[in-house]
């Protein structure tokens, strides 16, 4: 399937890797978590609620529907965190989170 | 000693309040939840991106930079304390000033105010529509800032619906950058939206720009819409199903929908700081009750759209007369708020315009099908939440607590409003009587590791 976010300008920008769902990824520097996951892939987590999918929704920090997981446990809020070269993302919640 | 003055928000409201204060001598701090300073309507992309002001901001261009280089100015020479990727979280007031709790870069902090300027801003007024849960549905303002700060398009083929100013500029603004913009679907029918023209006349500039806008947006954009139905697969949205101004069902295939019905105030931040709010009947919401310099409590003052819902021009001079209020409340000298308050005046009547030419569609919202999803964030019906209304009456807060709308992550923020209108109707009830949700701290969610940290 493919991304679900186009990128229409400034895509000459050097290539960030990272990881998600523990496979390699790539992204562009400047890119927020938000924007290398979804045009890495179409998802950022599962809904708590209810069996479908998130993506993100006012991509301001409003409406914090963009919380996702780290490989380490952390998390952080997609649309507002910038990507940095190693991040290891997950859009499900690790399976040694208690 | 000199005032220690905390302004929330670094958008151009906070901006123009900054200057005040340090045109005066002071040194604020300036709490900012973006990377760079501008806000929302300005935003700048990250460093190391080269598309123009012109191209990112359009006719806006020279104010947004101006606002930008003003600021920059003002930190590179150390005459303010700018806290960029930080929230204000909470908030604790005293007779002498307060404090507030934030969130940033370095974990959980303080930060002591003898007067506190919030300029928190505004996010898009969004109403549900049957579908609208699904992963590829955003808010226009989304939509925007995806382009403008990241370079991206929500989807390959994109519906835009709602009503306000910014569906206009957002459907514009992506047409040019190359997105494909299936439809764009203004709930406002053509007679209403010309019934605003009388007051919209106060700025015929901004009005004759966006009438220029619309048409050439051609035949993609549609007045007098109803929005039925977005048609989504796990993936995503399919198409939106809508019914055209003469009632004739239509079907528009698409693979992402933003919507916003113009803006609500963000007003978490100044209720914890304890302002009052009385329901606007213009803006259909509650808004702060302040002064017309934006006092709104002894040393509390607001700012921008977080304020009144007057865009970035309105933000810009408010932000100035709260900071001029600040002054002049300190005992310092301050400039004559009167030929600001007059633009306001001015401003304030265009917005009216705006609000009536482009209303929120409370009919609509009655009318949702039980079905609905009215709460996004833990998936709440419209249904859920009229029963909830049968049981514990026509009270906001107390349809929260048993529906839970307005619980979940977004503490309201995008459903508050609508809840309010469906829980006044079911019970036969005025929407002002319903009350509204009592903000809770904290404002934002701060991972409980930052605070254990501490």
């Amino acid at each position: 399937m493919s991304a679900r976010l186009v990128r229409l300008a400034e895509a000459d920008r050097p290539l960030l890797a990272f990881r998600l769902d523990g496979r390699a990824a790539t992204a562009l520097d400047g890119d927020t978590v938000l924007t290398a996951m979804l045009t890495a892939g179409r998802d950022l987590r599962q809904a708590e609620f209810g069996s479908g999918t998130r993506a993100g929704f006012c991509l301001m920090g409003a409406c914090q529907d963009c919380w996702v997981w780290t490989e380490g446990g952390g998390r952080l809020r997609a649309c507002s965190t910038p990507l940095v070269e190693g991040m290891a993302l997950l859009t499900r919640a690790p399976d040694t989170w208690p | 000693m000199t005032a220690r003055v905390v302004i929330v928000g670094a958008g151009p409201a906070g901006i123009r309040a900054a200057e005040a204060l340090v045109g005066a001598g002071l040194h604020p701090v300036v709490l900012d939840e973006g990377e760079r300073a501008g806000g929302q309507i300005y935003r700048r992309p990250p460093a190391g991106f080269t598309r123009s002001p012109a191209k990112l901001y359009g006719s806006e261009a020279g104010r947004a930079v101006a606002l930008h280089r003003l600021f920059d100015r003002m930190a590179a020479d150390g005459r303010l304390t700018h806290r960029p990727r930080t929230s204000a979280i909470a908030v604790r007031t005293n007779t002498a000033g307060g404090t507030l709790q934030l969130h940033g870069p370095d974990g959980v902090g303080e930060v002591g105010f003898d007067r506190l300027i919030v300029a928190t801003g505004a996010s898009d007024r969004v109403l549900p529509v049957l579908g609208w849960e699904a992963p590829g549905v955003y808010s226009l303002g989304a939509a925007q800032i995806a382009l403008k700060a990241q370079g991206v398009a929500l989807g390959r083929r994109i519906v835009l619906a709602g009503s306000g100013p910014l569906l206009t500029l957002v459907a514009s603004q992506l047409v040019k950058a190359g997105a494909e913009v299936a439809a764009v679907l203004d709930t406002s029918p053509l007679a209403t939206q010309l019934s605003g023209l009388r007051e919209m006349a106060a700025r015929p500039g901004l009005t004759a720009r966006g009438a220029a806008m619309r048409l050439r947006l051609g035949r993609r954009y549609h007045a007098g819409a109803t929005l039925d139905e977005i048609v989504a697969s796990p993936e995503g949205p399919v198409a939106m199903l809508w019914r055209d101004a003469k009632g004739r069902p239509q079907r528009t295939t698409c693979d992402a929908v933003a919507l916003g019905w113009h803006l609500r105030a963000e007003t978490h931040l100044a209720e914890l700081a304890g302002c009052g709010f009385d329901y606007s009947d213009t803006w259909a919401q509650w808004l702060p009750r302040a002064d017309p310099q934006g006092r709104a409590e002894d040393r509390l003052y607001l700012a921008g759209d977080g304020l009144r819902l007057l865009g970035a021009d309105g933000a810009e001079l408010s932000g100035r007369l709260a900071g001029l209020a600040c002054l002049a409340d300190l005992g310092l000298p301050a400039a004559d708020p009167a030929p600001d308050l007059k633009r306001l005046a001015r401003m304030l009547r265009f917005a009216r315009g705006l609000a009536h030419a482009f209303p929120w569609p409370a009919a609509a919202l009655r009318a949702l099908p039980d079905a609905t999803c009215l709460c996004r964030c833990e998936a709440i019906t419209a249904g859920a939440l009229r029963e909830a209304a049968d049981y514990g009456g026509a009270e906001a807060n107390r349809a929260k607590s048993l529906s839970r709308v307005g619980m979940g992550r977004c503490q309201g923020r995008y459903c508050a409003l609508a809840a309010a209108e469906i829980v006044a109707s079911h019970a036969g009830t005025a929407v002002p009587e319903v009350g509204r949700l009592r903000a809770q701290a904290p404002v934002r969610p701060c991972p409980i590791g930052a605070a254990a940290q501490d």
